[in-house]
């Protein structure tokens, strides 16, 4: 080998002698399966700005929507991921108890929101406005439908975690797992908010 | 050993030669004005990157060549990596070319954007302002292509005319899936698709017969579908004309129907009449009896829906599952089809096939009488004055 | 029992006995091969008491090694399929003119064309790159895995699913005939009914899952788990285009898994998104789903692109020149690969201002890539460069990556698209470059890094015998489309009505025979390498005289790779190190946190295949068993929470010890 030498009277370290401390990936990682999502969400809101007026002379969001249901059912996610704070808020105290409390009440709220929508659902139905009525439907239940699964989703997840907490206390693990259940609920009341305004507001409105 | 290599390639090359000089490189050499141009921008971007590809290839091969291990009289100099002098040029020369071709790109795809009118016959001839353009609709079908001449009154099913140094107005939709139009000697090509309205200009300078076909997979009977286009003088096509009227048969929404049915390898038909709104009611959808056209549907969208009590509607609007005929179809495999009866569900199409459509097709643009189009071919458009059995209405 | 039908379409909903191809011989003796071949390997295995270790070593693998040499496995496997696709539709379009209808009907035809372009960009080309990210990475960052070990098992084995999923309906049901993108309405349930884009579309979400996890996997590994002193601009180029890729893969597959499953809502549950009645669009999955096609080309290549980074300045014994150039440009590929969508159809209607924007951003990013292109033979420039084979392939990409390059911009003026869309020339532009750029980079990623992880070179004879003809190949069989495509031809044909065109077709033909040539080759090269190990041996672990961090290593690298994490001061770190005095350390050694294997990734996977077969099929109760028992199993794999161990010190150090006497054999 034929290497040009170089002034070696430099040493640099080559290597650690201790352990390399890595800090947690699990957030960045989690952030970024939470971007991913919102894609598949801004994929679905884009398909309802597409198609969101082609009623197939059928009915339009004002024959559809009611409104008082849904704000209801918007007050519920909201209150959710309050709740969901004060669980973490307990967390951060180590207080068990009162963390499982936080979250349970958490996902009553869930629970809630989640029959409030499939009652929304199963009306529309019933009145010959499923999703196979028009793409205006289509798009509707398809994104109204996929936030709902997140949220059961999270709910299964929620139920998880209390079962884990409950059996291996607020260790680092559950710590961890609890801030990504978080930010996943906070991130689903946040599509939640661009739903209610983009579909239900603008619907109602024109 | 690349050396031998090398030389076999140059001797395949050589080979390819009279190979070459034989074909017809319709692209390259097409008979329309609008391919002409595009023929030219295929020119003019190739010598345009040439300027930096040939210099590119031929440093690629110095380099490798001059720089291998065993070549100890070239410079090494293992630390050198950078130079922004070299930096700067090597941005900047890919960057001038592509402002050179970017400006190309954007007056050309202006000049001959599809949906512009023609403003020259070709180079030298501008379109003289009492020209009177042919407007020809096409509607793509499953797997054939059917032609109305709505000035003309006439209408044909997988051969096409034009008189040369007329400016042809194209309008296109589909019935099912998504085609592409596309004559080479011609112009572009453009995509015809269903519900939907796409539009090409185009105007063929020679004589000749051309080729046409779709350039866009549309299923099974996708490498069928192609026709002739016939570029004719102002006479040969008036005779044309004339032809198609003595011959043809009517082409109303019940021979519509039946013609619209999936057919592969359909011999050439012609219409002496067609119904007026018929382009616009395949376009809208609603050639079918009981359907209701897409514009109607979409006006009421616009005017806000049409409420709840809607639902009848839905039927009304439900067009996309003709290709569908047998109810079983749906819920088992389609597996074995390859070995299906036929592909297209009437038989007396099949007839026409097996007396060997193909050929006869190819043969019958030169033949005077056009005899096996309609008359010979107990093909289910003759008679077709009758009023469509009534439960063809209703099958779907 | 038999002769109730609703019981059995409860058991096997529309699965018949008819869904089996035994009237097809090509199907037939195609399934005895490949049960023949099962049979033998599963035999071997059984012989050489293979289970265990395949198990335990591989299966329930969470080393990102070993990972990702199975995701190359699966890639070459899948490239044997994907390329007797190839040779069919040769051989059809090489025969079929006139009256002779060839071999193939339409039907079958069609699924050909259909399945060979979705298992060479999905199941061949995916899993190759993410392969080489999978193995490379870590070891060029100084990292010991990748920050989700368990994740990338269970990407590997997602993606591996969709690759049983889509190769199942090869001996069950049939495949999509509606061309690899699916366009609707042809893809819809109206006119495509039955089972084969209900596989397409199911074996790409399964497999989709895998690759958007392994993206997220491995930019947080990129961005974490790089050794001190690395900087984002001393990380080595494949690193870079690795982390390009990545970003690229999480924000485009979730676009594909969004389109796809509207699709899927159309054919299943009877929305109208993409139909044309109703008020659905077609147009718009055509949009969507290049909005994630497009990206995914420059997935493809961007890693391509770091591997022949890596080799040219390896083999020319020299630095790379224009390293922040090259980092600049692949970001701007990356940024720029989501504008330009729609010049895959130009032809649709668009305006003219909105066609000209679209081919004038295409042609834009040819100054990046045009740029790269420089900095290559720039560094071949004042070099050194030694032939080996990785070399070779990287030469025949810069050739043929030019042509294609230039074949490129041409489709990017609209106008001259409209002449040559969807025709035969457009089929030869693609194939340009993604065999002469993302396949040769592939071929060179094989033959630079094999050594690292066997520990031995790949035989250099059979090496270049397989460059050869896959060169020769390509040509043969690609410029004949290309004149095919001046003269008008359209690509999909099952059969051609002009006598004239035959020649072409059959040199083509001929090509790929070449090529089917240069693939037995790289596979003799394989077995012959394999029996030679010991002649073709490195101990050194730094055959090529390498530059980077993975280098620094012994070949195939530990377990925990690096003993002691390095510390980099410049971004040629391993010949930084080598040139200043690097002296390996020989004690001091440590513990090592590391994590345990687990099988749950294989368990999901099959898993997964039933809950798709089931929904392909309509067996419903298998869609809900599967579906629920996948539920069952990632939360009871969460209840697990003693995921690691540490590999004693001891053990670190009798390994290291090893590789001391091994090295000091070789001086």
């Amino acid at each position: 080998m034929s290497q040009p030498t170089f002034d070696t009277s430099e040493q640099p370290q080559f290597f650690l002698e201790e352990d390399h401390h890595i800090e947690s990936s699990t957030n960045l990682g989690f952030w970024l399966y939470l971007m991913s999502d919102c894609l598949i969400f801004a994929i679905l809101f884009a398909t309802y700005a597409v198609v969101g007026r082609n009623y197939a002379a059928g009915p339009s969001p004002a024959d559809l929507f009611e409104l008082p249901l849904v704000a209801v059912n918007t007050a519920m996610l909201l209150l959710s991921s309050i709740t969901y704070g004060f669980a973490m808020l307990q967390m951060e105290r180590n207080a068990k108890a009162e963390t499982l409390f936080w979250l349970g009440i958490t996902g009553v709220f869930g629970a809630i929101f989640i029959g409030l929508e499939l009652y929304e659902f199963i009306n529309l139905i019933h009145e010959g406005a499923g999703p196979t009525r028009s793409a205006f439907l289509s798009a509707f239940f398809t994104l109204v439908g996929t936030h709902g699964l997140h949220v059961t989703f999270g709910i299964i997840w929620l139920i998880t975690l209390m079962v884990q907490v409950s059996m291996y206390g607020l260790v680092e693990a559950n710590r961890r797992r609890l801030m990504c259940l978080s930010m996943f609920w906070h991130f689903l009341d946040v599509v939640w908010i661009g739903v209610f305004s983009f579909v239900y507001l603008i619907g109602l409105v024109g | 050993m690349s050396l031998m290599l090398k030389r076999l390639f140059q001797v395949f090359i050589v080979a390819l030669l009279p190979l070459l000089a034989g074909c017809d490189f319709v692209v390259m050499s097409p008979s329309g004005d609008i391919a002409a141009q595009q023929r030219d921008l295929i020119v003019v971007s190739t010598v345009l990157m040439l300027l930096i590809i040939i210099p590119v290839l031929f440093l690629i091969f110095y380099f490798a060549w001059h720089y291998r291990r065993t070549n100890t009289a070239a410079t090494y100099d293992p630390e050198w990596h950078h130079s922004t002098r070299l930096e700067v040029v090597i941005w900047s020369a890919p960057l001038a070319i592509i402002i050179a071709l970017g400006a190309v790109t954007w007056i050309s795809t202006h000049k001959l954007d599809p949906y512009r009118p023609l403003d020259r016959l070709d180079a030298d001839r501008p379109v003289p302002a009492d020209a009177k353009p042919l407007t020809v609709e096409v509607v793509a079908l499953d797997w054939k292509w059917l032609f109305f001449y709505p000035d003309l009154g006439i209408a044909t099913v997988n051969e096409l005319a034009a008189p040369v140094d007329v400016p042809i107005n194209f309008k296109l939709t589909a019935t099912s899936v998504m085609n592409s139009f596309y004559i080479p000697a011609l112009a572009g090509q453009i995509y015809a698709m269903p519900g939907m309205e796409t539009k090409l200009h185009a105007v063929i300078n020679k004589e000749g017969e051309y080729k046409g076909f779709s350039a866009n997979y549309s299923g099974l009977g996708f490498s069928n579908m192609y026709f002739k286009f016939h570029g004719m003088t102002q006479q040969g096509f008036d005779d044309w004309v004339a032809r198609v009227k003595t011959q043809g048969t009517a082409l109303n929404r019940d021979a519509y129907l039946r013609l619209e049915k999936p057919s592969e390898k359909e011999p050439v038909r012609y219409y002496a009449s067609a119904d007026k709104d018929l382009y616009k009611s395949i376009l809208n959808l609603c050639a079918q009896p009981g359907k209701m056209c897409t514009d109607e549907m979409m006006h009421i969208d616009r005017m806000g829906g049409a409420g709840k009590e809607s639902l009848e509607n839905r039927e009304k609007l439900e067009y996309d599952n003709r290709r569908v005929e047998k109810g079983e179809m749906t819920n088992s495999p389609t597996f074995p089809a390859s070995g299906e009866p036929s592909r297209s569900p009437e038989e007396p199409n099949k007839t026409v096939n097996d007396n060997g459509g193909q050929p006869m097709q190819h043969d019958m643009n030169n033949m005077p009488g056009m005899q096996h189009g309609e008359p010979s071919a107990p093909a289910p458009d003759s008679g077709s004055s009758n009023p469509a059995p009534t439960q063809l209405n209703n099958n779907n | 029992m038999f002769s109730n039908p609703d019981l059995l379409k409860f058991i096997f909903g529309r699965l018949t006995l008819e869904a089996i191809p035994y009237h097809e011989p090509i199907l037939i003796i195609t399934f005895i091969g490949v049960a023949i071949g099962g049979l033998a390997l599963l035999g071997a295995i059984t012989y050489f008491k293979f289970w265990g270790p395949l198990w335990r070593d591989w299966i329930t693998s969470v080393d990102h090694k070993k990972i990702g040499i199975m995701y190359i496995i699966l890639a070459i496997i899948m490239l044997l399929r994907g390329f007797s696709d190839a040779l069919l539709m040769r051989a059809q379009q090489a025969i079929a003119f006139g009256d002779n209808e060839g071999f193939l009907p339409p039907h079958h035809y069609d699924q050909i064309f259909t399945a060979h372009g979705v298992i060479m960009i999905f199941f061949v080309a995916m899993p190759f790159v993410t392969g080489f990210m999978n193995f490379v990475v870590p070891l060029q960052i100084g990292a010991r895995d990748v920050s989700f070990p368990f994740l990338n098992n269970f990407s590997f084995w997602m993606t591996t699913a969709g690759a049983i999923i889509i190769m199942l309906s090869l001996f069950i049901g049939e495949f999509a005939r509606t061309g690899w993108l699916a366009y609707p309405p042809l893809s819809g349930a109206a006119y495509t009914p039955g089972v084969g884009v209900d596989y397409y579309l199911w074996g790409l979400q399964v497999a989709g899952v895998g690759t958007t996890l392994s993206g997220i996997n491995l930019i947080a590994t990129i961005v974490k788990m790089r050794a001190p002193g690395m900087t984002f601009m001393k990380m080595p180029i494949f690193t870079w285009t690795s982390l390009c890729t990545n970003i690229l893969i999480v924000a485009t597959f979730p676009i594909l898994t969004a389109t796809l499953a509207l699709l899927t809502l159309d054919r299943y549950v009877g929305t109208n998104f993409f139909t044309n009645d109703l008020g659905g669009n077609p147009m718009m999955y055509v949009n969507l789903i290049w909005i994630w096609g497009h990206p995914e080309v420059y997935i493809l290549v961007l890693p391509a692109f770091g591997i022949f980074s890596e080799v040219v300045a390896t083999f020319s014994g020299k630095r790379l020149f224009g390293y922040a150039s090259m980092v600049y440009a692949t970001c701007v590929i990356m940024i720029l690969s989501y504008l330009v969508w729609l010049h895959h159809f130009f032809t649709m209607g668009s305006g003219a201002s909105v066609n000209a924007f679209f081919g004038i951003t295409t042609m834009i990013i040819s100054i990046p890539t045009g740029a790269k292109m420089f900095n290559w033979l720039f560094t071949m420039y004042r070099g050194r460069i030694t032939y080996d084979v990785p070399m070779l392939w990287t030469v025949g990409f810069m050739v043929t990556f030019v042509i294609g390059g230039m074949t490129g911009v041409m489709l990017a003026v609209p106008p001259a698209d409209f002449v040559l869309h969807n025709s035969l020339f457009l089929i030869a532009h693609f194939h340009n470059v993604i065999i002469g750029g993302v396949l040769f980079g592939l071929l060179a990623g094989v033959n630079y890094w094999f050594p690292k992880a066997f520990g031995f070179k790949l035989d250099a004879f059979w090496g270049k015998l397989s460059f050869w003809f896959w060169l020769i190949g390509f040509y043969v069989a690609f410029m004949p489309l290309y004149v095919l495509g001046l003269m008008g031809v359209t690509r999909r044909l099952q059969h051609i009505e002009d006598p004239s065109l035959q020649i072409w077709f059959v040199i083509a033909a001929i090509g790929a025979v070449l090529i089917a040539c240069g693939i037995a080759c790289f596979i003799i090269q394989l077995v012959v390498s394999f029996i030679r190990r010991e002649e073709l041996r490195d101990a050194t672990g730094d055959p090529w005289n390498g530059r980077t961090l993975e280098w620094s290593t012994s070949s195939p690298p530990p377990d925990y790779n690096f003993a002691f994490t390095p510390v980099v001061h410049d971004h040629d770190s391993w010949y930084d190190m080598k040139n200043r005095g690097y002296s390996r350390p020989l004690q001091g050694f440590k513990p090592i946190h590391m994590p345990k294997n687990t099988g749950t990734g294989a368990i999901l996977s099959g898993l997964s295949i039933a809950l798709a077969f089931g929904l392909i099929w309509y067996i419903w109760w298998m869609v809900a068993v599967s579906f629920v028992a996948i539920l069952a199993v990632a939360i009871g794999h969460t209840f697990n929470y003693k995921r690691d161990f540490y590999i004693p010190a001891a053990d670190v150090s009798a390994e290291e010890e090893r590789r001391t006497e091994l090295l000091a054999k070789q001086v």
